[in-house]
């Protein structure tokens, strides 16, 4: 859970500060030799824990359809071009407030990956497939999801939406038919 | 609008640089590239400096290093194209001498990784997507964007993981010849095929590391390079592209498209045959980040006809004495890849290339057209360019 892995950074973190802590106190400066070279490293004494707050109000319709296990994208009702990631402005054209379709039916696996080195806000999970399937066109990258030996370039897929248990919150996937 | 030549080279050590700090770091190549071109910091009249940082403690890294290395009060900025930021700076600073504006110029390239954990960086680079509809979601990294690649170029072309291992193998060898190179030992294929898997196909032998290191060059207008030097290196011609960040609005993953656009637009601007180029070059380096992305660069470059890149590989053409010696200083994946420096880096060692001043003969290219290629891409194709070098003065 995200929250494990939360707790486990934090313990992390106390326990690398507590350490910076003694050092300081015992030699007065906040330096540390590198294990591997010896090289005489300071470690920061300031902190700073990055978290964006990024806006979706112009495409939250995506997120409310998606509550209905619906996968939007947005589409220009001058020249039909179809955007996903959804966006509300067609440069093309040069006009916002652009429709709104699902992506439906049957999608062709592109290409995929496994992930097996993982970013640290990853690690709570085992390794993942990640991939681009093309819905008639439209591209969507998601996890994929289902029975490993249907997995290959050119296998079907279908958009599920998910609640993702380890974080909770709702979001899609891939899922191999 | 002037000629641009290089007259001085400066270049660190590559690798784990924990002995140094990032201007320190810095103060290495442009020390070196000041001695090698004879100029004094005051004759510097503008300094760009590429550096992606955000692992490293400095965010405004350009004044740090131009008040370091005694280059203030002249203009800069800090210049980010994302791995090819190296590249961005040097474009930078050419815009500037040959636009008229300055005589003589210097691009500085710098990236101090170390000063952030591994972890920390894996986690920083995976962002280097699309941030919320690829990494936000999906935990994408770096190696897997180029995965994706891998994957489709494999299924379309057939190619094979020791396909993939005979360019990580070539890389190996020429960093083991290189004295500033991160990795400075061989590999073998079976090594290769043991190495553990990053993002599937992609191996850790198949991944440049994460890497300290600096280089910088110093840039001159036609009329005041003759002053200082008798072997100048111009830049002939340089093109650039961009593609999209995101790669679902890709449809193609076989080539890159940033890089065929920035590769037209220098072959035309030079006047390079565009269906055999690579006879009208005698080295390059190109954008290995990932051993995939050097195959991919050798057909987007047209060295190879489309699906056929692997043959080059296959058939050891890319070495010294081959059809088109391709990253003989060990490229990305094993001179390394401090993503701020590296375009600056790929300068460095064609301009001493192009000058016989190789650091090891065995990774001399014989130079008959005097013309050199750097290939540089940022991101997984964000962006691209291409620039080419040549002993011979453009327009002659
Ligand atoms: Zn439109």
């Amino acid at each position: 859970m995200i929250s494990d892995v939360r707790e486990a950074k934090q313990r992390e973190i106390k326990e690398a500060l507590k350490q910076l802590d003694s050092l300081t106190k015992m030699t007065g400066l906040p330096i540390y030799p590198e294990p591997k070279t010896g090289n005489p490293l300071w470690s920061d004494v300031r902190e700073l824990d990055l978290r964006y707050q990024i806006p979706v109000k112009r495409i939250y319709k995506f997120f409310e359809k998606m509550t209905e296990g619906k996968v939007m994208a947005t589409k220009c009702p001058k020249c039909g071009q179809v955007f996903f990631p959804p966006q509300d402005d067609c440069p093309s054209c040069r006009i916002s407030n652009l429709d709104w379709v699902e992506i439906q039916g049957e999608g062709e696996v592109i290409t995929y990956t496994v992930i097996s080195v993982k970013p640290p806000s990853f690690s709570h999970y085992s390794d993942y497939v990640v991939g681009i399937a093309s819905f008639k066109g439209t591209s969507v990258t998601a996890w994929i999801d289902g029975p490993k030996d249907k997995l290959r370039v050119g296998a079907k897929v279908r958009l599920e939406v998910e609640r993702r248990e380890e974080e909770g919150y709702i979001t899609y996937k891939l899922v191999l038919v | 609008m002037t000629n641009v030549a290089i007259i001085g080279t400066g270049h660190s050590r590559f690798g784990s640089r924990t002995d140094v700090n990032l201007q320190e770091l810095a103060w290495e190549a442009v020390k070196q590239a000041l001695e090698e071109a004879n100029v004094e910091q005051k004759d510097i009249k503008y300094f760009s400096v590429g550096n992606v940082g955000t692992w490293s403690a400095e965010p405004l890294p350009a004044v740090v290093i131009g008040e370091y290395c005694n280059l203030v009060p002249s203009g800069t900025m800090r210049v980010e194209a994302a791995c090819a930021s190296g590249s961005a700076a040097l474009r930078d600073a050419y815009m500037a001498v040959k636009s008229g504006e300055v005589d003589i110029a210097m691009a500085v390239g710098v990236e101090q990784m170390h000063q952030s954990p591994n972890p920390t960086v894996v986690e920083m680079i995976g962002r280097a997507g699309n941030y919320f509809w690829e990494f936000e979601n999906f935990g994408l990294t770096f190696p897997g964007y180029y995965a994706l690649y891998a994957t489709a170029y494999m299924n379309k072309y057939g190619m094979r993981e020791e396909d993939l291992g005979k360019i990580a193998i070539k890389a190996h060898h020429y960093g083991s010849l290189n004295p500033y190179a991160h990795f400075q030992k061989e590999i073998t294929m079976e090594e290769y095929l043991k190495s553990r898997q990053v993002a599937w196909p992609l191996k850790l032998l198949d991944s440049s590391p994460i890497t300290d290191g600096s280089a910088a060059v110093v840039l001159a207008s036609e009329e005041v390079a003759m002053k200082y030097t008798d072997s100048p290196v111009w830049i002939e011609a340089q093109g650039v592209g961009s593609g999209t960040a995101n790669l679902s609005r890709r449809t193609d993953f076989t080539s890159i498209d940033a890089a065929r656009v920035a590769a037209d637009q220098a072959y035309k601007r030079a006047n390079i045959d565009r269906d055999s180029p690579s006879k009208m070059i005698d080295v390059a380096d190109v954008h290995d980040c990932f051993t995939i992305a050097e195959v991919i660069a050798y057909e987007d470059l047209k060295f190879a006809k489309r699906g056929e890149g692997v043959i080059l590989a296959r058939e050891d053409q890319t070495y010294v004495g081959g059809k088109i010696p391709v990253n003989v200083d060990g490229g990305l994946k094993a001179k390394g890849h401090p993503i701020g420096a590296t375009g600056v880096s790929m300068a460095v060692s064609l301009t001493r290339q192009l000058l016989y001043r190789a650091p090891n003969k065995a990774m001399q290219a014989e130079i008959r057209n005097g013309r050199a290629l750097a290939h540089n891409v940022g991101g997984t194709g964000h962006y691209a360019y291409v620039t080419l070098f040549s002993t011979r003065r453009p327009g002659l």
